[in-house]
Parts: C-alpha cells; structure tokens; sequence
C-alpha cells in the first residue's frame, strides 16, 4: 500500500515535473519562435527602410528627389515594392533544375536570417548570448554562397552561371581578411562573445585602437555582400544580375531581402566590434546601435553613388595581393602590442601610420596619373596643309 | 600621280573638288595597293566605299585620303550589271571588311578574296538585292 | 569499372544583346569566353536596319532630311548639316553667313549634347550610376535651346538646302551666350566626378587600346583616331562651313584606350563651347538665313559630291549622286559607328568579359546610324 502510494507519489510527481517540463519547454520554445518572428518582423522592417533610404539618399546624391508619389516623402514606396514583388507573376524558364532554382532562395536567406540570433542590440538584448557568437556569425556567413552558386547553375542561365561562379571567387577570397580581422578584435577583447566584445571596447572603441583593421573589415565586407564597388556577381551592365536573371516575383524579393540583411549584417558587425556597439552618451543603447548601424549604410550607400565597380581580375587582385596581407601584418602587430601591453594610443598610432602610408601611396600613384591629353591647336593643323 | 599610276591606264578627271582615277575592275587591288605604299600618296584612309547601279553597270566607288599628305581621291571601277566581280581591298584597308559585306548584300556585288563575306544588315533568308533600282522601294511584301 | 572522367576547360559562347542592357541599343554580339576571357567576338548588326539610302532614292531632298535625323539620333544637326552641304556642293550656293552661323552653333552645341550622353553611358557601362545623371542635367539645358530654336528635342528637321528652315527666334544668342557658364561648369563637375576615379581608371586605363596605324587602318574616324594620337578633326584637317574662322584646339591622346578616348571627348567638349562663344560674337544680328534663288523642290545638277562633316563620333560622309531631278539618284552614307563597330573584334583582343561593356560604351555607338 505504502509502495503503492509511494509510486503514485512518485508517479504523480513525474506527471506533474513532466508537464511542468514540458509547459517550460513549450514557453521556451514558443519564446523562442516568437523571438525569432520578432527578429524577422525587425529584419523586414529594416529592409524596408534601407529600401527608402538607399534611394532617397541615392536621389539626392544625384539631384533628383528619389521616391515621392506613395505616401509622404515616398515612405511607402518600398512597401508599394513588396506588394509589387509578392503579387507578380512567378516566372519559371522551362529549362531550370527545379530542385535547385527553387530552393536556392531559401539556402540565401535562411543562413543570413539564423545568423542574427546572436547579435546583440543592447545589453541583454539579444536571442542566444553564444559565447562563440562570432565565429557563428563568420560561418553562417559563408553558407549563402551555395545558395548563390545554386541559383546561377539551376536557372540554365550563361549569364548566371557566370555570376555565380564570380561570387563563389569573390566571397571564398574576401572571407580570409574578414576572418582575420574577426581575430585581430577577438584577440584584443579575449573573446568571441559579442556582448564581451562591446564591453571590451574601453576606454575607447577600436575604430580609434585599429583603424587599419576597421579600413579592412568595411572594404573586405562591401565584397563580402557584393556592393558597389564589388557588385561584380550582379553587375548589371555586364551579367545583368548574375544569378539572379531568371528570378522574379517573391523569389527574386526573398535574394533582394537576403542581399539588404547581409548589408546591415556588416553595418551592424562594424558597429559591434569597432565602433563601440551600443555604448554612447544620453540616448538609450539601442538608439546609439541603430544610428552607428545606420550611419555605417549611408557609408555603403555613398560609395554606391561614387565609384564605378571593379573587374573580376582587379577584385581578386585587391584581395589576395592587397587585403589578405595587410590584415595578417595587421594581426601580427595586434599580437605584438597585446603582448608587451603597450598603451591603446601606441597601437593606433602604429595603425594610423600604415593607414597614412597606404593613403599617400595611393594618391602618389593617382598624382602620377597626369592626362594623358594633348592639346593641339586647330590653327596648326590648318595651317600644315 | 599619274605617273605612278601610269602602269593600271587608269583614265584620269576631275569632278568638282575630287580627282577621280577609273580603273579597270580587275586592277582595282593592286591599284588601291599602290595608292597607299607610294611614298609620293600615301592613301592610307578609306573613307567610303560606295557602290551605284547605273542599271546597265554598277560603279565601285572609293574615297581615299591621305593622312601625310592631305591629299584625297576617288578611284571608280565600272563592273557589268551581269557579273559584278571586283577584287576586294580588305588586304590594303581592314576597315573596307564591313563596306564590302553590306555592299555585296545590297548590290550584290561580288568582291573576290574577302575573308568573310556574309550578310550583314538585313535578316536571314532575305532575298534579292535591295539597293539596286531594279528593286522596289515601296511596293514588295514586308514579312 | 571505373571509367575515368577527365574535367576539360571548355569555351562556352555567350550570346549578349539584342536585348541586352549595355549595348547601347539594338546591338547584338556573340562572345566566346574561356572563363572570363573572351576568346572571340563576332558582332552583329541589322537590327534597325531602315534602309536609309535607298528610301532616299524614292523621296524629294527637302523630305531626306527628315530621315537623316533618324540616322545618328544623338547628332541629329551634324547629319542634316552634311546632307545639306553635299547637296550645296552639287548645286554650288552660297548659304549667307548668319546661317552658316546658326548651323555652328546648333552643331557644336548638338556635340556637347552627345559627348554628355557618351559620358553618362560609360559611367553607366563602367557601374557608376550618377555619372549619367549630372549629364542629362546639363543635357536638358541644351536639349530646352533645341526645343526653342526647332521646335523640336531631337528630330529637328531645321537646316534646309541653302540655309534654315526660319529664322532663329529672338534673343537666341543670349538665350545660348546664357547657357554657357552653367555647361561649362557642369562640364567641370563631370570631369571632377569621374576622370581621375580610381576605380575608373582601373577599369579604362589600358583597355582596349589600339595604335594609331591600326586606327587608321581599321577606317576609325573622329575621338577614337584622335585618342590613338592622329590629330584628324576635319574641323581643321578640311574646315567647311565656317569653322576655318574659330579659334580652338584638338584633344589628341597617346595610347588610344578607353581612358583616351574619354578624356579626348570630356576635352572636345570644352572646346565645343568655344567655338560657340566665338560663333555668337561673329554672328551678324540680322540677314537673310536662306540663300537666294532656292527652289522649293531643290534640283541639284547633274554630277556627284561627296560632303564630310565631323560628327561627334567621327566622320560623317555623304555621297550624292544626281541625275538633274528632284529626287536624288543614289545617297551612299559613311556612318562612323559603322566603322567603329567592325573594330571591336580587334579592340577586345584579350579583354575580359566585364572590359567588353567599356570598350563598347567607348566607341560610342549609334544603332541608328550603324544599321541606317
């Protein structure tokens, strides 16, 4: 009887542990979900609105208004777009590999949407506090390529194929100096925990410690996401959109969604690991993140209206001869400086003067440059004859 | 010039500001080869290539100019309306290459030697010739 | 058993245009890439072939110069100017000075106009996308004169055999002399945004180049010949109309690549405006614009003149022959693009497909005036 009662104890209480189990699990999971559904809400509306601001600030670079007609100053422009997308007819070419085209979008987006669990806004503001946060975000990163190299070779495309084999050239090599800058910061901070890393940026940030690593981290990111200069894999005047080609409809919104969260991924990775992340005077922190987030895009969006884009040859060629081994002297002079603990200026100073002599190489060369023009006056040639 | 040219009996005129030098069809290559070697001409730009039906002959005509010498001229060959044939120029000048192609498409004029002689304005399966005054200008059927 | 597969590099041929974005037009061409080298390249061309020449057999020369605006859309004044002087040669009139006046500063402004649209292009060709926008700004500007003088943005249809149409409208020198300042400034603003562009002098410097006696040879004609250092311009070389007058300079550049034959344009359109300066203060008030003694229905003599102008792409050459009426007997037209275009195989020796855009944006090419 005793056992008896001792088991339905027993028993009882493992009904009740286990549906307090499983109510926990379930809150967990259903906060989990619900978490990632606010990201996603947070990420679209992001999108949206670097849609209006690229081209508003794009406009207004080239003396235009930029959009104006739907709602005030055009600020339901890009929700007018998404419609537009969703709506659209969803063209399929007859001679694509179906499994490939139609799953590429999704091998895009997923990984670049995921990645963000871990990035901190705020303190405590974030999904999953990985203490390997970065070295995450670094390799989800890297799995978008295949959904690129998917898209181009599924869609029977040549200009797509071409595409995409340009951005498997272009992402695999411009990953080496971003994960190598990544260490130089992890090095500095001690750890690869993003919360930790903004902590560490004391007392001042490491744009002001390692300009030079901050120089690289920006160029090597803009290849990363195929921004101008480095918007080779869907240059449109050349592969007329890569891999994207044959994609319309909510498809091609999904690559365009992908492409606009990876910008702000780099805006926000600059923010987080040199610019201080949420840290700043008088506002909230998560107010500072998202203007240092957004001014770093109105950076990307500048060079976006200022330069032509690079050759494939030239890219690689900036890449490999150029980034990769700067951002490895970069890492060994970090090494040296975290091992005989200088001051942080020292090792700014030492960044800045690299930085400086690039600079002035760089223009000595452009100086050297004169026009090559010559001018002969009518007068003579009239006169020769 | 004419006595450089003396050896193609070439039958000299003027027209208006232009020299022009009439040639015999099958000289026309080797005339336009000397034009452009003899240190004395130097024509070494080809400025037009123009081809016109005179019903009974189409006439080859070449604009010449000289780069070193400032100097210009035409050279004329007068093909029979039943075989025109002419030796091409593409060896003398490379950029007679397309001239050549859209003159023989329009005309139907045959030049003897050309690399490539395709067509090259009009679309595929097109018949005839369209600039000749036998064909005409309005009433065909369009496709 | 194992069969082996052996991996072979392959050149895969790609099909660019008619309906490609960069190809300024109904172009099409045929690359055949070994990776992203291109291997070979054939171009095609016929698109919007209008049979030009031999339409102009069948209609009255006042009627042709409707359809040489057609020809090079870009420079419709340039191409009436030539018909219209090779129909004058024929005919030997005196066109009146304050005619000849008009036509220059029409044509000269009509050069600036297309050499802004090439810039804009090339920027566009090269990913640079504001570029295109400063260039209509200042296009506009003179497109609005056209629009005041002709009635019309493009196809003018203003010059006549002997003169002009009608009288330029009132204050059209200081309606033009007012427009100067704000082109050249914006001129300025375009050469400062691009030229010296790092990224931009990577992608045109050394691309396409091509010798002077290749030049030459290949039948190139105006900013290409002169960026491979052939001081040509028939403004100079062979002054008609009125330019033996004005005082200017010829842009000549040295290794003849894409960077060249930029700069060249971004210089010729300097001094374009001076040559419309200097045309606007010789330019008499008042007087007749056509010359006297012109039929309305113009019969030129019996004979042929073949009439060059200096286009904004290159020499411009019409070949009329008449036989004494009203309707010529055969218009032969030297299209500078046409000779362009067939040096392009030549051009992209060893370029990459990306360089295939640039030098084609480079040359500068009218469809229209290609296929005519």
């Amino acid at each position: 009887m005793a056992a008896a009662l001792v088991i339905s104890a027993l028993g009882l209480l493992g009904l009740v542990a286990f549906i307090t189990a499983l109510v926990a699990g379930g809150l967990a999971a259903l906060a989990a979900v619900g978490g990632l559904l606010a990201m996603f809400v947070f990420l679209a509306a992001v999108v949206l609105s670097l849609v209006w601001l690229e081209r508003k600030y794009l406009g207004r670079l080239q003396m235009r208004m930029g959009p104006m007609r739907v709602g005030p100053f055009g600020l339901l422009q890009p929700v007018a777009d998404a419609a537009k997308l969703v709506l659209k007819e969803d063209v399929t070419p007859a001679w694509v590999d179906r499994w490939l085209f139609w799953t590429a979008p999704l091998l895009l987006f997923l990984p670049s949407y995921l990645l963000w669990v871990a990035v901190p806004f705020g303190p405590g503001l974030v999904l999953r506090d990985l203490d390997l946060g970065l070295l995450y975000i670094v390799a989800l990163s890297v799995v978008g390529i295949v959904g690129i190299l998917m898209a181009g070779w599924g869609s029977a495309n040549k200009y797509g194929m071409l595409g995409s084999l340009r951005s498997a050239a272009q992402l695999v090599s411009y990953e080496v100096p971003v994960i190598i800058v990544a260490l130089t910061v992890a090095m500095m901070a001690g750890s690869l925990n993003l919360s930790q890393i903004v902590e560490a940026q004391r007392p001042v940030p490491y744009a002001v410690v390692q300009p030079l690593a901050l120089f690289l981290f920006l160029l090597a990111g803009l290849a990363e996401v195929g921004r101008t200069p480095f918007d080779i894999y869907h240059a449109e005047s050349e592969v007329m959109g890569g891999p994207y080609v044959e994609y319309s409809g909510a498809h091609w919104a999904v690559f365009y969604l992908a492409e606009y969260v990876n910008t702000f991924l780099v805006a926000v990775m600059v923010t987080l690991l040199f610019l201080g992340g949420w840290k700043g005077p008088g506002l909230p922190p998560v107010l500072w993140f998202l203007l240092k987030a957004y001014l770093v895009v109105g950076f990307i969006f500048w060079f976006r209206g200022t330069f032509p884009r690079l050759r494939i040859d030239q890219l690689m060629a900036l890449g490999w001869k150029a980034l990769v081994p700067l951002s490895f002297v970069n890492l060994v002079l970090t090494s040296i400086y975290l091992f005989y603990g200088w001051p942080w200026w020292g090792m700014s100073l030492i960044s800045l003067a690299i930085l400086a002599a690039l600079g002035y190489g760089i223009h000595r060369q452009a100086a050297a440059r004169k026009p090559a023009i010559t001018l002969v006056p009518a007068v003579e040639v009239r006169s020769a004859r | 010039m004419s006595e450089v040219l003396d050896s193609f009996h070439p039958n000299l005129s003027a027209a208006l500001d232009e020299v022009v030098v009439t040639v015999e069809p099958a000289q026309v290559q080797r005339t336009c080869q000397t034009l452009r070697d003899d240190p004395r001409l130097k024509f070494d730009f080809l400025r037009c290539l123009s081809v016109v039906d005179y019903n009974d002959s189409l006439q080859v005509v070449y604009h010449l100019w000289s780069m070193e010498k400032r100097q210009k001229v035409v050279v004329k060959a007068d093909l029979p309306a039943s075989n025109p044939t002419v030796p091409t120029v593409v060896p003398v000048w490379r950029g007679a290459d397309w001239f050549e192609r859209e003159a023989a498409e329009l005309f139907g004029v045959t030049f003897e030697g050309h690399p490539n002689l395709k067509p090259l304005l009009l679309w595929e399966g097109f018949e005839g010739h369209p600039g000749l005054k036998s064909f005409p200008v309005h009433d065909y059927q369009e496709w | 058993m194992e069969t082996a597969r052996r991996l072979e590099p392959v050149e895969i041929n790609v099909n660019m245009g008619p309906q490609h974005p960069s190809t300024h037009g109904v172009f099409r061409m045929v690359l055949w890439v070994d990776g992203e080298r291109i291997v070979q390249v054939e171009p095609y061309i016929g698109y919007l072939h209008r049979g030009t020449e031999k339409l102009c057999e069948g209609e009255l020369y006042p009627q042709i110069i409707t359809l040489f605006d057609r020809l090079d859309y870009l420079a419709n004044f340039n191409n009436e100017l030539c018909f219209c002087m090779a129909a004058e040669k024929l005919m030997g009139l005196e066109v009146p000075e304050r005619a000849q006046y008009v036509r220059v500063v029409l044509c000269e402004l009509n050069r600036v106009a297309s050499h802004l649209m090439f810039y804009g292009a090339l920027g566009l060709d090269a990913g640079a996308m504001t570029p295109v926008m400063y260039a209509f700004r200042e296009r506009e500007h003179i497109q609005r004169a056209f629009e005041a003088v002709s009635g019309a943005r493009m196809m003018h249809n203003y010059f006549r055999i002997g003169g002009l149409k009608e009288d330029v409208p009132a204050g059209f020198k200081e309606m033009v002399r007012d427009l100067l300042p704000g082109l050249e400034q914006g001129i300025s603003e375009c050469d400062r945004l691009l030229s010296l562009n790092e990224a931009f002098l990577a992608r045109t410097r050394g691309v396409g180049a091509i010798s002077a006696q290749e030049a030459v040879e290949y039948a190139l004609s105006g900013p290409m010949l002169r960026a491979a250092g052939v001081p040509y311009d028939l403004r100079a070389v062979e002054p008609y109309s009125l330019y033996d007058r004005f005082d200017f300079d010829i842009p000549v550049g040295t290794q003849g690549d894409c960077w060249d034959r930029y700069m060249v344009r971004v210089e010729e359109m300097r001094q374009s405006l001076r040559i419309v300066r200097q045309a606007l203060e010789q330019m008499p008030d008042e007087g007749p614009v056509m010359a006297a003694g012109v039929r309305r229905m113009p019969r030129p003599p019996k004979g042929e003149s073949y009439m060059r102008t200096e286009n904004p792409r290159g020499e411009f050459g019409v070949y009329l022959v008449s036989d004494g009426s009203e309707r010529p007997y055969r218009v032969k037209i030297r299209a500078p693009s046409f000779a362009s275009v067939q040096a392009l195989p030549r051009l992209l020796r060893d370029c990459y497909v990306a360089d295939c855009v640039v030098v084609l944006g480079s040359l500068d090419i009218v469809l229209g005036d290609v296929d005519r």
